[in-house]
């Protein structure tokens, strides 16, 4: 008899544990979500269903999940920050989350936590918002399947996408960013996943690092961003799988590395960039299987960086392959597949016997002296090209890889 | 005059020089553009034997066929007709035939592949080069008697304009490394009618963005319709002044 009292009380404590679900609609007892949140209680289900709802700034500070039915829209009508989250273990899943306000005070968002653990937000869907979800202080959240959208023109009067600041353990995954100023932001975050994510048209950068440490992005997509991804001030960040595609302009890169260390940067795509990859005060990364196609700069090495290991990777139909600013080269190639090489492998072990000199002469000028650029494609540059081949001068001697494939890598 | 022109024309195209010209540039160009799978990269290949086979072909050919034409045109200056007109009509005769030769052998596959900004560019730019070393061309021509140095002469000319104008560029550049020169190369530009041809080209391209901040400032210049006006009047500019000074010897020449 006790043991069946014990697990009756249990039952009771584990149905308990689950919380009500409170109904919110036009047509329900609960027309508002804000009385909804109010008399909710902690482990509560708010199920909101469709409809236009106008309630200003939502603060949600209990432990409560919020389900959307059918999308309905949270408008903060150009003036109020939608959601606030200032409990752990919230659920904000199927809204669709319009107009939030803009301000050059505070940095106002479809969704903000504050503070907190264990937030989930998924599939949602933000149009028009001055930063899309925002993190600060925040461990182990999910960010998952949402799609945020925004119309920026200008850098100054636009928030980023996915802002994350001062948090820990996130998990992005699947979610799309267009037109917002950065599409993913960190600064400060650690020992984070950014994963199967596609941002695309956003002003600055696709995905922006500052001093975060111990992260990984893998799978995502950066595509025709003013520069795809920059990586500054980090260590230990990893750069696996993903596509680096049309950020073309005059200031544009594929992916742009700043005084980062120990990273790795491996199976990547970078097509269609103005740079694939432009390095800065970078020491131990290593680079291998990616491939660089039809950039107008594979990679540009600046000579202040220091034990890069490219190796193994396919380098296609770029203009210039590498472009650095000096003759100090502290950084090795090996293995890699260069289209323009042009050398034989008489002992038949798949690599060149002489080795490849993937600097150009006239890409060594440009960097000297950048009005040179008015001579691009004339017929004295390729010769100059040409001749330095033969008899390297300004190019540095020890820029080279010695084992070129004769065939593409993989 | 315009019985003039018309038998040079004739006289021109039915060469087999002339003939082989056209059919090596159509046959170029359309293995170009069905090599490559992106039209814009055609282009690009395209740009490069517009810069350096058609003002050459222009210059040889010109210069040789005035050389060859000297008892002709004895027999015409002993004729009642102007000096300045024969000369006009010589100069008009090779100019259009030269032209149709580079509009039909690369005008014809650009207009079929690239109908565009870019493509009509190309097609106006070439068929401006085609005419001012025509006009350079005559002028060699005109103020040299002997055969042989006046070839050689057309050849040295070619050189300066691809070759050794842009190398002293270069080196102007490296000399001036200090001052900002990006301004002064859009009227350095203007002193090569190759470089300049090059420049409004390689500006319609999407690959002029790898070209940074030179670039930039020579779109600002370039990219507006009163920059477009000025580098055609300028490329105009080239067709009249060589023409004018070898009329002017030519009124003058003892033949």
């Amino acid at each position: 008899m006790k043991k069946v009292i014990v697990i009756l009380m249990a039952l009771i404590f584990w149905v308990e544990s689950f919380g009500h679900i409170i109904h919110v609609g036009p047509l329900h007892k609960v027309k508002s979500i804000r009385t909804a949140i109010r008399i909710a209680n902690n482990g509560d289900t708010i199920l909101v269903a469709a409809g236009m709802y106008k309630e200003g700034n939502l603060i949600i500070s209990k432990q409560l999940t919020l389900i959307g039915d059918k999308y309905p829209i949270i408008d903060g009508q150009n003036k109020y920050e939608v959601f606030s989250i200032k409990a752990s273990k919230v659920v904000i899943d199927g809204f669709k989350i319009y107009h939030s306000g803009t301000s050059n005070l505070d940095d106002y968002a479809g969704i903000k936590v504050y503070d907190s653990r264990e937030v989930t937000i998924q599939n949602n869907i933000l149009d028009d918002t001055y930063f899309g979800i925002y993190l600060q202080y925040a461990k182990r959240c999910v960010i998952k399947n949402n799609q945020l959208k925004a119309n920026n023109k200008e850098e100054q009067q636009s928030g980023n996408g996915i802002h994350c600041w001062k948090s820990d353990s996130l998990s992005i995954t699947d979610n799309t960013v267009d037109g917002h100023r950065d599409g993913i932001y960190f600064e400060f975050v650690t020992n984070s996943s950014i994963k199967s994510n596609t941002t695309s048209n956003n002003i600055r950068y696709g995905l922006h690092f500052m001093f975060s440490n111990n992260d990984t992005y893998q799978f995502n997509s950066f595509i025709g961003n003013g520069a795809g991804v920059a990586v500054m001030y980090s260590n230990k960040v990893s750069m696996l799988n993903n596509q680096f595609k049309e950020n073309w302009g005059d200031a544009a890169y594929g992916l742009l590395l700043k005084e980062i260390s120990d990273s790795y940067i491996t199976g990547n795509t970078f097509e269609k960039n103005t740079t694939g990859i432009y390095l800065e005060g970078a020491s131990s990364i290593k680079m291998d299987h990616n491939i660089f196609k039809n950039n107008g700069w594979a990679m540009k090495i600046q000579a202040s960086c220091m034990d890069i290991k490219v190796s193994t990777n396919n380098f296609v139909g770029n203009t210039f392959d590498i472009g650095t600013n000096g003759s100090l080269v502290l950084n090795t190639f090996n293995k890699n597949y260069w289209d323009k090489y042009e050398g034989y492998d008489l002992n038949h072990d798949t690599m060149g016997d002489i080795p490849y000199r993937p600097v150009s002469m006239y890409s060594m000028i440009v960097e000297q002296n950048p009005p040179a650029m008015m001579l691009f494609r004339s017929f004295i540059t390729s010769l100059l090209d040409k001749t330095e081949k033969f008899i390297p001068s300004l190019t540095p001697e020890n820029l080279k890889d010695n084992t070129p494939l004769m065939r593409k890598a993989f | 005059m315009k019985k003039i022109v018309k038998y040079i024309m004739t006289d021109i195209l039915r060469s087999i020089i002339m003939i082989i010209y056209t059919i090596v540039l159509l046959a170029t160009s359309f293995t170009l553009f069905s090599l490559e799978d992106n039209a814009n990269k055609g282009l690009l290949s395209l740009l490069n034997i517009i810069l350096i086979i058609v003002p050459l072909f222009s210059l040889l050919f010109s210069t040789i066929y005035i050389y060859n034409s000297a008892e002709f045109i004895e027999l015409l200056v002993s004729q009642p007709l102007q000096r300045k007109s024969i000369w006009q009509s010589f100069s008009i005769g090779l100019a259009i035939s030269l032209s149709l030769a580079f509009i039909i052998g690369i005008g014809l596959p650009v207009l079929i592949f690239q109908f565009n900004t870019i493509g009509l560019i190309l097609i106006i730019v070439g068929t401006l080069l085609s005419i001012i070393f025509v006009a350079i061309a005559l002028w060699a021509a005109v103020q040299i008697r002997d055969k042989a140095k006046g070839i050689g002469m057309a050849i040295l000319l070619w050189m300066y304009f691809s070759l050794l104008f842009d190398g002293f560029v270069l080196f102007l550049l490296f000399q001036f490394a200090d001052y900002p020169l990006e301004k002064p190369m859009i009227l350095v530009s203007a002193l090569n009618p190759i470089d300049l041809g090059r420049v409004l080209i390689l500006l319609q391209l999407d690959i002029s963005a790898m070209m940074g901040y030179t670039g930039a400032i020579f779109k600002d210049f370039f990219g507006t319709m009163l920059g477009l006006s000025i580098a055609f009047i300028t490329l105009l500019v080239w067709v009249l002044i060589p023409l004018y000074f070898s009329t002017r010897k030519f009124i003058r020449k003892d033949l």
